[in-house]
């Protein structure tokens, strides 16, 4: 995993090792063009496996809402194939695909009763009424709200409604649910409480699912694996872990977590280092990610809790070690934020945990910071 | 916050109540002042007039004015007989000053709505009356023998009260009898009943054409991309921009029998020339034109409920496993009868008190009960029976309305 063609070929080597049942849902060099011009998904490629949780992950506009909704069978892709099961799936209208889907806004019928709602999938399968009766009730226990289903969904609260549409989307027992920003309308504690929610009721059920958000905590607290979309392209797919912690590109860089950028060209590659030198003259040890040979441009990615305050003594401990000045103080209750003038960037944040023992920064105040070469990754200009 | 707590006070004592009715008293004003032009024109000319057509309807001062004498002596009178010689007499003194001032016709028209012939009978009485001498009894009743009949009498003494039905019941084919019981009228003077039960049916018929004919449209409307809809609403709208008559004779001049359409259809061969359709000055041509005329005012509600009801909903239903049909039937469509319930009590009620297009287009058998008001507003010169008729017409319109109102809300009325 030193360079992206190596990050390919091992993204490649997962979908080969995967064994031919165990891939559920797959595109393949999937595109789409709304007016003939412009590509709005450029060349997606996915595997996902039964029972995963995958999450499409980008700004908006990034094409990620529409690959779900080929999916779904509401779009027809302009190139390439969808298999769910191993059959293509194209041809397939979409009351036929068996997919549930959770939509931005809930989409509940606001003229049935929440058990109405419910029970409009069972019904239109033929079901028994005694089943469906059956199925309602367990579906409304596992969210939790066994009393409402009397209910129209206009007097229910907003998390109650999602919560209403998730278990819409299940009673039918799909094997595959796709959401589009299912949380977006909600506040943020609630949003937190349906994450761990949609968390639970994934793992009970064993359901594959696909989420769409724009939100990367979202993404990160409930992901087996995120694929990055930015102008219609998968800048990298890996597991939340992976994706924080070695970001492939300086799209991924920066729209994951929050990121320290110094820009400038390599100067020299040491062993499996390499040496930067940035604009404003100053030389930084990197770890090379995605960059070309001696001379290029490339982005210095460094996130902001891995950088150290210096105290003396502790000095040796890193490669790279600055002197700078401090701007702002941000009081943040559990942690410091700091905003530094180092190397030229005055835009550069320190995350201090608020401990004892860390005594309080003036702005004007010079103090020595440093930070591991292992921590800065060297990327794509 | 229970109600046996004491009323809340501001500050300094004074009711909450009492302080927030002072504290908007002022905008109250000021709203009501901008507001004070428009509600001084509708109540001078909608109003007023409304109260104006519902006591015509049903005022009666004819017999009281014109014949004071007569109805005083018929006061201690029988009704076993033709009234003696002191009624005639207040009846000459009565005609006599009549003809001096002049306004007898009315009087006359008044009575001969009730006993036909008492027209003739008043204004040649009254002329001969000059030449007669005391006493007038014998001589009267020689001059017009409707004054020998029991039956005048008694119609003139129940005719000597301020108000009447009998111009309501004479809007549904009933009249009075000497007597005071209500009682079909002759066979040969039925109209308004049929033509009540016609302009309803024909009115239904017209709002189920333009819910038929609008209901994709407003669809399509609603669902188009903004470019297209933007130019198909012009389109929607280009008839609400033209005027009313030429819309309607131009329906004359496609429909008519050596009219366009019948023209291509013979020139087709689908018709022969001497069996042309009749399609207009019939209830043909009324549907036509005026389901053309309405159509807006059952799409723009209808689009404008449909425009409130997300994609995402159609979407779900298909996703839940529904499939197009039935997805539409059931979410789809049930969310768009507020819209259909809008549109179609808009369009009933402006149909039913249509006039120009079915006195153009209708002919005689697809004429409205509206035309018959315009007949007796102007030819007819019966005011008293057109308010009757236009009374009833407003109660039909209330009742529908409250109905509406009742099940779908009038809130849902909407146009765009």
């Amino acid at each position: 995993m030193i360079d992206t063609s190596e990050a390919e070929s091992v993204a490649s080597a997962t979908s080969d090792q995967a064994d031919a049942h165990e891939i559920f849902a797959r595109f393949t060099n999937v595109q789409k063009s709304y007016d003939g011009v412009e590509l709005v998904v450029k060349d997606f490629n996915l595997d996902i496996r039964k029972g995963e949780f995958v999450t499409l992950l980008g700004p908006s506009g990034s094409g990620k809402t529409t690959c779900l909704m080929m999916m779904a069978g509401f779009e027809t892709p302009t190139h390439g194939e969808i298999l769910l099961k191993g059959e293509p799936i194209s041809g397939l209208p979409p009351h036929k695909r068996g997919i549930g889907m959770v939509f931005q806004n809930y989409a509940l019928f606001p003229h049935m009763t929440v058990a109405e709602n419910l029970a409009f999938p069972l019904e239109v399968r033929h079901l028994s009424k005694a089943q469906t009766k059956e199925k309602v009730a367990r579906a409304l226990a596992m969210v939790r709200l066994e009393e409402f289903g009397d209910r129209r969904p206009a007097q229910l609260s907003g998390g109650q409604q999602q919560r209403v549409a998730l278990a819409r989307a299940l009673v039918f027992e799909p094997e595959l649910v796709l959401m589009d920003e299912p949380l977006g309308a909600l506040d943020k504690n609630l949003r937190e409480e349906m994450q761990y929610e949609i968390k639970r009721i994934h793992a009970s059920l064993g359901v594959t699912m696909i989420y769409v958000t724009h939100d990367q905590t979202e993404a990160l607290t409930m992901s087996d694996r995120i694929a990055v979309f930015n102008d219609g392209v998968v800048q990298q797919l890996a597991s939340p872990d992976e994706l924080y912690e070695r970001p492939e590109n300086a799209f991924v860089a920066y729209f994951i977590g929050e990121n320290n950028r110094l820009l400038g060209e390599v100067s020299e590659r040491v062993g499996d280092d390499c040496k930067v030198r940035l604009d404003s003259g100053d030389t930084v040890i990197a770890k090379p990610v995605a960059v070309g040979g001696v001379g290029s441009r490339t982005t210095l990615s460094l996130r902001p809790e891995r950088v150290s305050i210096l105290h003396g003594d502790a000095a040796e401990q890193f490669d790279n070690q600055f002197t700078a000045t401090v701007q702002e103080v941000i009081y943040l209750g559990d942690h410091l934020r700091t905003r530094l003038s180092v190397c030229g960037n005055d835009e550069f944040i320190l995350k201090t945990p608020n401990a004892q023992g860390f005594g309080v920064m003036r702005p004007g105040q010079q103090i020595q910071v440093g930070w591991s070469s292992a921590d800065c990754r060297a990327l794509d200009a | 916050m229970s109600d046996s707590a004491a009323p809340l006070t501001t500050a300094d004592g004074v009711p909450l109540k009492v302080s927030l009715r002072r504290a908007v008293r002022r905008s109250k004003f000021k709203a009501l002042l901008l507001v004070s032009p428009l509600l001084l024109f509708l109540m001078i000319a909608f109003v007023i007039p409304i109260f104006e057509m519902l006591s015509r309807s049903v005022a009666n001062p004819e017999v009281v004015n014109h014949l004071p004498r007569t109805v005083a002596a018929l006061e201690d009178w029988d009704r076993q007989d033709v009234p003696g010689e002191p009624v005639f007499e207040a009846l000459v003194e009565d005609l006599l000053e009549g003809q001096e001032a002049r306004n007898l016709g009315l009087l006359a028209s008044r009575l001969n709505y009730e006993r036909s012939g008492m027209r003739s009978a008043i204004n040649r009485t009254a002329r001969g009356l000059r030449t007669m001498d005391p006493p007038y009894r014998e001589g009267v009743i020689e001059a017009n023998a409707r004054w020998g009949e029991l039956d005048t009498w008694k119609i003139i003494q129940r005719e000597a009260r301020l108000y009447t039905p009998s111009y309501y019941l004479a809007a549904v084919d009933r009249q009075l009898s000497p007597d005071g019981q209500i009682t079909r009228a002759p066979d040969n003077l039925q109209i308004h009943v049929n033509l009540f039960w016609r302009t309803f049916w024909m009115s239904g018929l017209i709002t189920l054409m333009t819910l038929l004919l609008g209901y994709p449209i407003a669809f399509l409307l609603a669902s188009l991309p903004l470019r297209h809809s933007n130019l198909l609403m012009i389109l929607v709208l280009l008839p609400f921009w033209t005027s009313l008559l030429v819309r309607t004779t131009t329906w004359i001049a496609i429909l008519q029998s050596q009219g366009v359409l019948n023209d291509v259809m013979v020139f087709l061969g689908v018709i022969a020339d001497e069996a042309r359709w009749q399609m207009i000055h019939n209830k043909i041509g009324t549907v036509v034109a005026m389901t053309h005329i309405l159509l807006p005012f059952m799409i723009l509600p209808l689009y404008s409920v449909m425009k409130t009801i997300p994609p995402s909903y159609m979407r779900a239903a298909r996703s839940l496993g529904g499939k197009p049909f039935l997805s539409f039937r059931r979410v789809y469509f049930p969310l768009t009868i507020p819209g259909m319930a809008a549109g179609g009590i808009l369009v009933f009620i402006l149909s039913i008190g249509y006039y120009i297009t079915p006195a153009l287009v209708g002919g005689q058998s697809g004429r409205f009960i509206t035309n018959y008001i315009a007949y007796h507003m102007q030819t007819s010169l019966n005011w008293g029976l057109a308010a009757a008729i236009a009374s009833i017409l407003l109660l039909v319109v209330v009742v529908f309305y409250m109905v509406f109102n009742r099940l779908i809300g009038v809130d849902k009325v909407k146009l765009g």
